[in-house]
């Protein structure tokens, strides 16, 4: 046993020693056909890599406007039960203790005019909780997003865009800048904070308040059958457990605000979609790599056939002097499999020094990616393994060639 | 010990238009450790394919072959290489060196096809066969810098670096002048009487022949002894020369 151990052992070592050796030995030529598969990996792995950043960004973009997985949205019909929001509010959160629900937030729309140096403009105030913030991703550029404590401050503090912060002449945040609100009555607002802008149509002014900083202030003549705020019911919960505890906390928040009340609840976030959104780009970008690298493999293979060609003589002498077939065989597969793995680790390497480039973050959108992935190791092992795939069946040809070789016919070729 | 038995030996191939070829028929040759043999005969008078019989690179079509008592159709085909690997070496008349490898690592290459410890100490064994033939200054220059006679003892030193029982000398000196054709075919001799091994000489130079103790002449695929029966000069000079006068003769018939 240990005999055969050894012998096997001695078999592969020798196979790889042979391997190298003909590589070191056709190191130009084999340098040229590995630049193809070096480059083929590099665009796959890159191609990856790079997607899992933008797949991240285009996550992250998703959560900004529907929140993380599992974000569940309720809307309130209050009926003859509860009709003012804080008592709505009361049974949301008493609900919400009831469930051990950690994230939860009211998101509603209300617009508040401002006093600008130019006039007095009515802004688009999202009106949300401190939880919304971790949510719904919301970056922040300047400044910090609200804290727990910021809801009991005199001075509303506002989270504003940057068309809204350069309005006002884009101060520093140290300086506390203010601005005056005016709804019913008026009241300074503190800017704590400023968001970037999603997109470079957002041009108007606008800002996140708390739900309980904005509802004192708004107007008393809000109809309720003409845009009231009505806010919906925001919570993050487990993605696994999402059906089930909308139910249960649909039906528990019912029952708080009374008879007659009637709640809706749903799935705001990408991930209740149908299907995989991202599965299209996933496609495309799995598309685009298995013909980058079938490109590759045509270019090893036209290579490799035409050396072995080259090497008919060579390999009858190896033949001559106790070479068997399966050893020839092994020898040419092995060649382009560990040629293909150098390539590949080299190409891998090259894809990580891209991807991780500011340029590539940039025009992916990695710019704006909170959690920015590391270099997915699963990009680097299709990376690698794709190489290797590639150059044993590249090498799988030449090397059935070289078995067919005459051994007589080769010495004299 | 015999290592070669043939027995009406015969090797037939098949011509492109589908006509049989005979190449070589009705063979019987034994070739025991030791041995000095040579055979002359015409070109395309089967020399190489009965080499290549001797050596393992190919398998008769009638007769019988033995090597080291067994069958040789029975070997199995992996079997037969590594059988070929360890106990026959080839000398090829235009040295069949590895283009792009230094003399040093042509000699290693059979030792990779051995296993363990001839494989793991194949440097150090290779060093030796070289500075054994005269080349330990030449050991990491390649076959295209050497010259001939160098470059055929590499060829030698690779042939014996596993010690093998029978060497197969296929016209070893052909490419190379008188002088150093001599020098070479002493070298192979020398190294071949220290191991023991047989060693099978092709050629057309009557004075290469001359060196063996056994001769034979292949005519017409057929093996004849020129050592007349019951007549084997000691020296086996005057019948190898007869034997080459008696070529010349037909191939100036045939012209």
């Amino acid at each position: 046993m240990t005999g055969w151990l050894t012998r096997t052992a001695t078999g592969v070592v020798s196979t790889i020693v042979e391997a190298l050796e003909e590589l070191r030995i056709h190191r130009g030529r084999v340098l040229l056909s590995l630049i193809g598969v070096a480059v083929a990996v590099c665009a796959l792995t890159t191609v990856v890599g790079a997607g899992a950043i933008a797949e991240q960004a285009g996550r992250e973009m998703s959560e900004r406007f529907g929140g993380r997985p599992a974000t569940v949205s309720m809307n309130v019909g209050t009926g003859s039960g509860a009709t003012d929001n804080e008592a709505v509010a009361a049974a949301w959160q008493t609900t919400l203790d009831r469930h051990g629900i950690d994230y939860a937030s009211r998101s509603g729309y209300g617009t508040l005019t401002v006093q600008f140096v130019d006039g007095a403009v009515p802004v688009a105030m999202q009106v949300v909780d401190p939880d919304y913030g971790v949510m719904h991703r919301v970056r922040v550029m300047e400044g910090a997003w609200f804290t727990d404590g910021d809801g009991d401050r005199l001075a509303p503090a506002l989270i504003v865009n940057e068309a809204f912060w350069e309005r006002i002449g884009s101060p520093s945040l140290a300086t506390h800048p203010t601005v005056e609100l005016v709804g019913n009555g008026q009241v300074t607002g503190v800017i704590t904070g400023v968001t970037p802008a999603q997109s470079e149509w957002e041009t108007e002014p606008a800002a996140f308040i708390l739900t309980d900083s904005f509802l004192p202030l708004q107007p008393e003549t809000a109809d309720p059958m003409m845009g009231a705020y009505a806010p919906s019911y925001e919570m993050w919960v487990p993605d696994g457990s999402a059906d089930e505890l909308t139910e249960s906390v649909k039906r528990a928040f019912e029952s708080e605000l009374g008879d007659g009340a009637t709640v809706d609840g749903w799935r705001s976030d990408y991930a209740a979609q149908e299907g995989d959104p991202f599965l299209p780009i996933k496609l495309m970008i799995v598309g685009v790599a298995v013909v980058i690298l079938l490109l590759g493999a045509l270019g090893l293979l036209t290579i490799a056939l035409v050396t072995v060609r080259g090497r008919i003589r060579e390999i009858g002498i190896r033949r001559s002097f106790g070479a068997t077939a399966g050893r020839v065989f092994f020898s040419v597969l092995m060649e382009t499999v560990v040629g293909t793995f150098v390539a590949g680790v080299v190409g891998v390497g090259a894809a990580i020094a891209l991807v991780r480039s500011p340029l590539m973050g940039m025009a992916l959108g990695g710019a704006e990616v909170q959690d920015m992935p590391g270099f997915p190791v699963e990009a680097a092992l299709i990376g690698i393994g794709a190489a290797v795939a590639v150059g044993a069946l590249a090498g799988l040809l030449p090397a059935l060639g070289a078995v067919r070789v005459k051994v007589i016919d080769a010495i004299r070729f | 010990m015999t290592l070669v038995e043939a027995r009406g030996v015969g090797r037939t191939v098949e011509l492109p238009d589908g006509r049989p070829l005979t190449i070589l028929s009705g063979v019987d040759l034994t070739v025991s450790e030791g041995d000095r043999v040579s055979i002359v005969g015409r070109s395309g008078s089967g020399k190489s394919t009965l080499l290549n019989l001797l050596g393992l690179l190919d398998a008769p079509t009638e007769g019988e072959l033995a090597f080291l008592g067994h069958d040789v159709r029975r070997i199995g085909s992996g079997a037969r290489d590594r059988l070929r690997g360890s106990e026959v070496g080839f000398v090829f008349q235009q040295f069949n060196l590895l283009p792009g490898r230094t003399a040093l690592e042509n000699v290693q290459t059979p030792l990779l096809y051995s296993g363990g410890r001839e494989f793991w100490r194949r440097e150090r064994i290779a060093r030796d066969m070289l500075e054994r033939v005269g080349l330990g200054e030449r050991l990491t220059t390649k076959p295209e810098r050497l010259s001939g006679g160098e470059q055929q003892r590499v060829a030698i030193a690779r042939a014996l670096v596993r010690k093998p029982r029978l060497i197969l000398a296929d016209e070893p000196t052909g490419a190379l002048d008188l002088e150093t054709g001599a020098e070479v075919m002493a070298l192979i001799e020398a190294v071949a009487a220290e191991t023991g091994a047989a060693l099978v000489t092709i050629t057309h130079d009557p004075t290469i022949a001359a060196r063996s103790n056994r001769h034979f002449l292949l005519r017409d695929g057929r093996l004849e002894s020129a050592d007349a029966a019951g007549d084997v000069q000691s020296d086996g000079n005057a019948n190898v020369a007869d034997a080459d006068a008696d070529i010349d003769a037909q191939v100036e018939a045939v012209a």
